[in-house]
């Protein structure tokens, strides 16, 4: 009975945590965005008007479509990145350490520090632009190009990442696969195409999620680079919602939004299960 | 033959190798630098920014001005390091003061959950709780903000540093109890047996021998949590309070309010003073940091 007490006190921390503060407050923000509230919690129901609001707002929908365009350029340039370096770095059995080190390090770096250096670096004044005669790096003050901008920071964060994930992967691999097919003679690019990338296809549908994942709630670093501009071209939901949570006080309308954030992440884990049943792993 | 390890691997195994595999055809060889020239490429474009923030945070701004981004500072100074020190210091001890608690608290209530989901007899309890866990850790946390500031007000520490801690601590139980529950699931269970014969309870086995063999798992879990949460933005934002703003949201305070010309100097060594403690830390302690980030990866 003693044993039994002590173990409920070892789980409770877990227990209480998950069930209260992430479920609860998961709830209650889901509750919140089928009320009027506004400054305060104290709306009264009003059914899906606030999705209604939410999808005729000018700026969620931009943010939406800004979202779409930078989750494709941020993965894949992410992951083709990352899947070459972690390549390279199969191949060159030299300084391994040393190489992934520096391919690693922006992700030790915060995302409000990377929106920033990459904020000057694409500065039309002091930036590369300086460096190539003026011209083509004038990114961030192209609604247009804006949302790319912010991609390549983010993928310099994250393709240290997949290189980390796929590597670890690649020196899984039966290295008497390697043997037979140096025996049989075929070109390294294709033994990594058709061979030895797809063994490790575990490894590249986990970090194809993580990093649509990420996308889904970048914040930091659209705040520290570009603040949402120029006009609306790098708004995005995550933003929106605290734009409307704490600035516009509209408490209602943001958790709508916020609840639209866990229906993506909430279908992006189905699809990554999915995924991986369909391989097998 | 194309790399030394090849070599290597097949010499191991003399009998087949020496007479199937050809000579690498002229292209091949002369191919065999690609891979360097190309790691070495990509190396320049990865260290440009870090390049970027410490050859300007050196210079004065009439340099900035009229020289270019990328060359190293011809008459460094340390003038914008001071400024930016100045500018920062009270940043950099709530930093301190809100990092060093939480990543200690969410460790140890980590490995305590961990512990717990890992060899409790309540099997399909523990699985769901671990499977919510996994969820939960990856929700955004716009989901979670409204309701905690509301329960952080509510208790009276909306606005502090204790509660910018607990909302770390609360925030980062899910990743590291998934850590360490995988971790305690691969001891060996006849090191808990015997301790469990010897008549140990399972407060007694956690402390004594669960907990000192795992010092490596801890050490990894501490440094992903001290990473995560010194470069936390939101957290210090919306929880610490206006007096309390981490190193991190001062940083973007001090971009802000400039008028005139930007000074670049200051900004380029706020940055860098804001990303240098993770960065220490990771490149003195690289491979834990990659352990620890590839454990977590794949837990998802």
């Amino acid at each position: 009975m003693r044993e039994r007490m002590v173990e409920g006190l070892f789980i409770a921390p877990a227990l209480v945590l998950t069930l209260v503060v992430f479920v609860g407050t998961m709830v209650w923000t889901v509750g919140l965005s089928f009320t009027s509230s506004r400054a305060l919690p104290i709306g009264h129901w009003v059914g899906a008007a606030q999705y209604v609001r939410l999808w005729n707002n000018a700026r969620w929908t931009a943010s939406v479509e800004n979202l779409a365009g930078y989750a494709l350029a941020y993965v894949l340039l992410s992951l083709v990145v990352g899947v070459l370096l972690a390549v390279l770095l199969d191949r060159q059995a030299r300084f391994e350490n040393a190489w992934r080190t520096i391919f690693f390090y922006p992700y030790a770096v915060s995302m409000i520090v990377a929106g920033l250096v990459w904020q000057w670096l694409l500065n039309p004044v002091v930036g590369l632009q300086s460096l190539f005669g003026g011209a083509g790096f004038a990114w961030l003050s192209n609604p247009r190009l804006a949302i790319y901008a912010v991609a390549l920071a983010g993928a310099w964060q994250s393709a240290g990442l997949v290189m980390v994930i796929v590597l670890a992967a690649l020196k899984g691999i039966d290295p008497e696969i390697r043997r037979a097919a140096a025996l049989d003679g075929i070109p390294v690019w294709r033994m990594y195409v058709s061979l030895l990338l797809p063994q490790v296809r575990g490894a590249l549908v986990a970090a194809t999620l993580l990093l649509a994942m990420a996308a889904a709630r970048v914040y930091d670093l659209v705040v520290a680079m570009t603040n949402g501009g120029p006009g609306n071209a790098t708004e995005l939901p995550a933003k929106f919602v605290m734009a409307y949570l704490f600035v516009r006080q509209n408490v209602g309308l943001a958790s709508a939004a916020a609840t639209m954030l866990l229906l993506a992440v909430a279908l992006l884990l189905a699809v990554g299960w999915a995924a991986r049943r369909a391989i097998g792993r | 033959m194309v790399t030394p390890t090849m070599t290597t691997r097949t010499t191991a195994r003399p009998t087949a190798s020496r007479q199937v595999i050809p000579p690498p055809p002229l292209h091949v060889r002369r191919a065999r630098h690609l891979p360097t020239l190309l790691l070495v490429g990509a190396a320049a474009a990865f260290l440009l920014p870090l390049w970027v923030m410490l050859a300007g945070s050196l210079k004065s701004m009439d340099e900035i001005r009229h020289g270019s981004l990328l060359m190293p500072p011809l008459r460094p100074t340390l003038q914008a390091w001071r400024q930016a020190v100045d500018a920062l210091a009270p940043g950099l001890v709530n930093s301190l003061l809100i990092t060093v608690p939480a990543v200690l608290l969410s460790t140890l209530l980590g490995a305590l959950s961990g512990y717990a989901l890992a060899f409790s007899r309540w099997r399909a309890g523990s699985r769901t709780l671990s499977n919510l866990l996994v969820l939960a850790a990856f929700i955004p946390l716009q989901l979670f903000i409204y309701p905690a500031v509301l329960g952080l007000a509510w208790v009276g520490l909306f606005g502090s540093l204790a509660g910018a801690v607990l909302a770390h601590v609360v925030f980062g139980l899910p990743l590291t109890t998934i850590l360490f529950k995988g971790h305690f699931e691969q001891l060996p269970l006849e090191l808990l047996r015997a301790a469990q014969i010897d008549g140990a309870g399972f407060a007694r086995i956690f402390f004594s021998i669960v907990l000192p063999v795992s010092m490596p798992m801890c050490a990894v879990v501490m440094l992903l949590q001290f990473t995560g949460i010194w470069n936390d933005f939101i957290v210090g934002l919306v929880f610490a309070g206006g007096e309390n703003q981490p190193m991190t949201v001062q940083l973007t305070n001090i971009m802000g309010t400039t008028f005139g010309e930007r000074a670049y100097n200051v900004e380029m060594a706020s940055a860098l003073f804001t990303a240098a403690l993770p960065l220490l830390v990771y490149f003195y302690s690289g491979r834990l940091f990659v352990r620890g980030v590839l454990s977590g990866a794949m837990k998802g």
